[in-house]
């Protein structure tokens, strides 16, 4: 139906754009968070109106079926998937977005006979293949439906080597021929390099990898946007490549690490395998009731909270232990390492579900001075965000990335399932220093009889 | 649209998409690239416009299955976005 004529929908679609660049401004603020993700959806909303409006189209209620059943199978996976598997389902939701990038170009292959358009076609089909592959391994790796561990195997660098160069050949083949049979098997390509980029990536860097990917599928729909004369869709699709890239030199940053090392370093051994060798050192255990003790009688207490307190589903027993601790007057604080959790900022989602209030979770660069004055450090299920060998020891994979300073507290108390190392595989130097004790368990478990202790003080 | 105002449009929005994110704490990193996500699934208004001009049943077929993947996309991305904003609250419910 033409309801719409061209100057309304450039309008529209310009007005659709803005909406996506205030969303994207308002979630750089936590006070506008909300509101920036909410504009967007109405913005995504107009767009969608005036498509309808202004283009003709066949099929319509073929067309609202489709978008009843996506939305009926999406929305309440959102609503109630539990929050520790959300950045798996951010990752799906981005794999099907590249998916139906790529079919949107397969689709135009057969309208369009300009080698320029033809181009776009053929990078939308690889990228958006990629991405949707990607994110499957992705998924699949956050789930524990596969190791968690780099799978790598002798020769990858080769295959993968081989794979990108026959995607480039049958490319330039697609763009010469409009062959649908082989823009097919530059999609099976895409599909294959999208596997083997995230199969030996270590656990611990998945996150990094969905950002790319995201970043990519961005760009897969920057490029459809070309094939199909669509501004609304170069300028989303533009906008979220770009800053879904700095988004994720800012996690890899944040990490001590490049992209290139997480993508490549399993090529070369190393990435995050690590040894799982449990050292016979010494260390002092000790109760539930002397970590209450510690901590009932503490001024100022700084929790850790890491990826164990994730697994654990242990963030209302922190927020409940960190209540507890204030009403005995104690100044409470979390500290936050920006790879905390399974994704950057994913354990301030946690505790935030928790009902913890954001004033109270302190950032890396501004807590590690407070350290200091702190007299207990608990660290709850974190390992290698505290190692002080990110500093000291330059052959450690994780030398050079940033950690909380726990070393500097009066005591540090570390929560912890075993001496087993954490993602890097290294030893943790910290836990046999003098003013260290550990309590091992499951970290909800601990945190509850921690709490029943300091209630009972 | 020509090619010189499409890229044109490109590089601005480059350029606009790293202004807009550079100074985010890594407290939003995760809803910030949740958010981003949602975005790209307007990928629904090509997989519509596509489906719209589909002759052959096949092609439709496929245009529906984009239909239904970039709906998926755009909104499990947006109602998952806002479920992990609703948590971010202040002490006195402040922060909306």
């Amino acid at each position: 139906m033409i309801l719409l004529d061209p100057v309304w929908t450039a309008l529209l679609y310009l007005a659709a754009a803005v909406f996506f660049i205030l969303a994207l401004r308002g979630l750089s603020s936590p006070r506008t968070a909300r509101r920036g993700n909410l504009v967007g959806a109405f913005g995504a909303l107009l767009a969608v109106v005036t498509v309808f409006l202004s283009a003709r189209l066949e099929n319509i209620p073929w067309i609202i079926g489709a978008i009843a059943v996506g939305t009926a199978v999406a929305a309440p996976v959102a609503r109630r998937v539990k929050m520790t598997q959300m950045p798996q389902l951010v990752a799906l939701f981005n794999g099907v977005g590249g998916g139906a990038a790529a079919l949107v170009a397969l689709l135009e292959l057969s309208h369009n006979a300009d080698p320029w358009t033809r181009l776009a076609i053929v990078f939308t089909l690889l990228v958006g293949a990629v991405s949707f592959a990607g994110s499957g391994v992705t998924f699949a790796k956050l789930q524990e439906l596969m190791t968690t561990r780099p799978v790598v195997f002798p020769g990858l660098p080769v295959v993968m080597a081989a794979v990108l160069l026959a995607a480039v050949g049958t490319a330039v083949a697609v763009v010469l021929t409009g062959s649908l049979a082989l823009a097919v098997l530059l999609m099976v390509l895409g599909l294959a390099a999208g596997a083997l980029l995230v199969l030996p990536v270590g656990g611990a860097d998945v996150p990094i990898v969905i950002s790319l990917l995201n970043a990519f599928t961005g760009l897969a729909v920057a490029a459809s946007g070309v094939v199909l004369g669509n501004v609304l869709l170069v300028v989303a699709g533009t906008l979220v490549g770009a800053s879904g890239t700095i988004l994720t030199r800012a996690m890899a940053a944040a990490m001590g690490r490049s992209v290139a090392g997480i993508l490549f370093g399993a090529f070369r051994g190393g990435s995050t395998a690590g040894s799982t060798a449990v050292s016979e050192r010494p260390v002092r255990s000790s109760s539930p009731e002397d970590v209450a003790v510690l901590l009932g009688y503490a001024q100022r207490v700084i929790i850790v909270p890491g990826y164990g307190l994730a697994v654990a589903q242990g963030q209302h027993t922190a927020a409940e232990l960190a209540l507890a601790l204030e009403a005995r007057g104690i100044d409470v604080d979390f500290a936050i390492h920006p790879v905390a959790g399974r994704m950057p900022g994913h354990m301030n989602v946690l505790l935030a579900e928790a009902n913890v209030p954001y004033e109270s979770l302190k950032e890396m660069s501004e807590i590690n001075s407070e350290f200091r004055t702190a007299d207990v450090a608990l660290v709850v299920g974190a390992n290698d965000v505290v190692n002080p060998a990110a500093k000291t020891s330059s052959g450690s994979p994780i030398y050079g990335m940033p950690i909380l300073e726990v070393a500097d507290a009066r005591q540090v108390v570390f929560l912890k399932r075993s001496m087993r190392p954490g993602f890097a595989g290294i030893e943790n130097e910290l836990l046999y220093e003098p003013q260290t004790s550990l309590l091992f368990g499951d970290a909800k478990d601990s945190l509850a009889k921690v709490l029943g202790a300091v209630k009972a003080l | 649209m020509d090619g010189m105002s499409l890229l044109t449009i490109t590089v601005l929005a480059v350029f606009v998409g790293f202004e807009v994110v550079s100074k985010v704490s890594s407290t939003l990193h995760t809803p910030l690239m949740s958010g981003a996500n949602a975005i790209h699934g307007i990928i629904l208004v090509g997989a519509i416009i596509v489906a719209g001009q589909a002759a052959d049943p096949w092609v439709l077929a496929v245009a529906l299955l984009a239909v239904v993947l970039a709906t998926a996309n755009l909104v499990g991305g947006f109602v998952v976005t806002d479920r992990m904003l609703h948590m971010f609250r202040g002490r006195k419910g402040v922060g909306k």
